[in-house]
């Protein structure tokens, strides 16, 4: 089971609310499709200047391993405070710690509730991810 | 999606499956940097059965592969193999091919995901001549073993017959694993010395563990499309949907050696075209290195200022060189070695050098891209 103190998008970003900020980085999946467990395989990751404003949605950093490019989506608006550079100069934190050390960007959410957005459980984004294999 | 005899293999080794040509293919076991490295220093282990394989048979098997292929059958010597284009009317690439010239008959190696068209463009050509074409795609299985400890890694597993005196782009019969008759070719798609062999279906898995066995204290590894793709684009081979399609003119993609425009090679479907396209380039198949993080992809643009020069064909980071590099059309007086260009990555620009294919030679040394300045 995925940790279940956040939440989960369609696109395999996860969100985590921390103090009034939020974390946002991407789902052990997200790496396994770009590197299949292969950490050296994983070449760049581009995030957002800190004060970029984003939406629900919104595209705001890359990340590309020897095969594909994967899309960093905003799973809440908000701004950017803070990026992980760490992650930047060392893609294979994404691959050994995608919960905790690989989070990628900081953001303070525009509101403070996620209510009645398409943002998943754990429970749920794991269903989703079954119903995706089939 | 079609599997091929070793699929289980595949997926008992815990590869990454993916769908290529409508098959469904390894592209990784393991790190695809990896792995390109192992075959450039040891050996690699490649099921190719994906791959379409055709015999032409009858009386005027070689006259109808002159007639639809631009690369002279009649003159190749039996035994030998040439790569070779097959072109429609217009001279556009239908598919690019390996011939393999028997003393009568031939046998094709076509791309997996055009053997169906491929067949029915021969069959249709056939007018007049007494020749057929026989699909032995499901009944065989095709291995690749590439790198340089290849040769010794096979001939613990061949009999009757000296490896060493199949030279390159050669093939022979000889027994493998057991099997008498099997076809060996001195061919490949990475730039390294290795071959291919040709099996009954039946027997894929044996020959397969047999030779993994045989290879593994030489380092022997299964190698994925993934890595064969790159090692394909650091040795300058093209590959067809990249630097061939049915739009590119075969002069621009560098393959005027795969197209026989001599007077005794005669008339073949897209003669009168070729002998215009040859006349009517404007650019030109290159390759591009570039230190910048990105990745060329098929389909980037090529700046030079604000002047889109050219489109970037293929790309990948490359295990033998360290850095990321492509291959490229470039447009004319902007395709010489050292040009300074830029990809457009995704609206972002990243500086690129041009350089001349293939990145990597096993017997060419490399003159470096510029003087170096001391």
């Amino acid at each position: 089971m995925r940790p279940n103190d956040r939440k989960y998008t369609k696109t395999h970003e996860w969100v985590k609310t921390e103090g009034d900020t939020v974390l946002i980085g991407i789902t052990d999946f997200a790496v396994q499709e770009l590197c299949s467990g292969n950490e050296g395989d994983l070449v760049y990751c581009d995030l957002p200047e800190p004060g970029r404003m984003v939406e629900v949605g919104e595209t705001f950093g890359e990340i590309e391993s020897v095969k594909a490019v994967a899309d960093l989506n905003a799973p809440v608006a908000g701004t950017v405070v803070e990026i992980n550079v760490s992650v930047e100069e060392h893609l294979e934190i994404l691959s050994r710690d995608p919960w905790n050390a690989g989070w990628m960007v900081r953001l303070t959410p525009k509101t403070k509730s996620f209510e009645g957005s398409e943002l998943m459980d754990a429970a749920a984004y794991e269903a989703f991810l079954a119903a995706q294999a089939h | 999606m079609k599997e091929t005899p070793l699929h289980s293999v595949h997926v008992g080794l815990g590869a990454r499956m993916v769908e290529f040509g409508g098959w469904h293919m390894p592209v990784q076991y393991a790190s695809i940097l990896a792995e390109g490295r192992t075959v450039r220093r040891t050996a690699g282990l490649f099921d190719l059965s994906h791959m379409g394989r055709l015999e032409i048979a009858g009386h005027d098997a070689i006259g109808l592969v002159d007639r639809v292929c631009t690369n002279h059958c009649a003159r190749t010597p039996s035994g030998a193999i040439r790569y070779s284009l097959l072109c429609g009317e217009d001279g556009f690439p239908l598919d690019d091919l390996l011939f393999y010239r028997q003393e009568s008959g031939v046998y094709l190696v076509v791309n997996a995901s055009n053997t169906e068209r491929d067949i029915q463009w021969i069959r249709s050509r056939t007018a007049g001549l007494e020749a057929r074409v026989v699909d032995r795609t499901a009944e065989q299985a095709m291995l690749a073993l590439q790198g340089p400890r290849s040769v010794e890694i096979l001939a613990s597993v061949v009999s009757g017959i000296d490896l060493g005196s199949i030279g390159y782009y050669k093939f022979a019969f000889g027994t493998v694993c057991g099997l008498p008759g099997t076809r060996i070719s001195r061919t490949g798609y990475t730039g390294e010395d290795g071959f291919e062999i040709y099996l009954p279906a039946a027997e894929a898995e044996r020959v397969w563990h047999e030779i993994s066995r045989a290879g593994s204290p030489a380092g022997l590894l299964p190698i994925g499309l993934g890595a064969r793709d790159v090692l394909r684009l650091e040795a300058g081979m093209a590959l067809y949907g990249h630097e061939i399609d049915e739009r590119t003119n075969p002069f621009e993609a560098g393959l005027a050696f795969a197209v026989a425009l001599t007077p005794e090679k005669g008339d073949f479907v897209g003669r009168a075209a070729l002998e215009r396209l040859r006349s009517s380039t404007t650019r030109r198949l290159v390759g591009i290195v570039t230190e910048g993080p990105r990745v060329p992809r098929q389909g980037m643009e090529l700046l030079e200022g604000d002047e889109g020069v050219g489109k970037v064909a293929s790309g990948g980071v490359s295990p033998t060189l360290g850095t990321n590099i492509g291959s490229a059309f470039v447009r004319l007086g902007h395709d010489a070695e050292g040009r300074e260009l830029e990809i457009d990555v995704r609206g972002r620009r990243q500086p690129c050098t041009v350089r001349e294919l293939p990145f990597y030679s096993r017997t060419r040394k490399r003159t470096p891209a510029s003087p170096v300045k001391p």
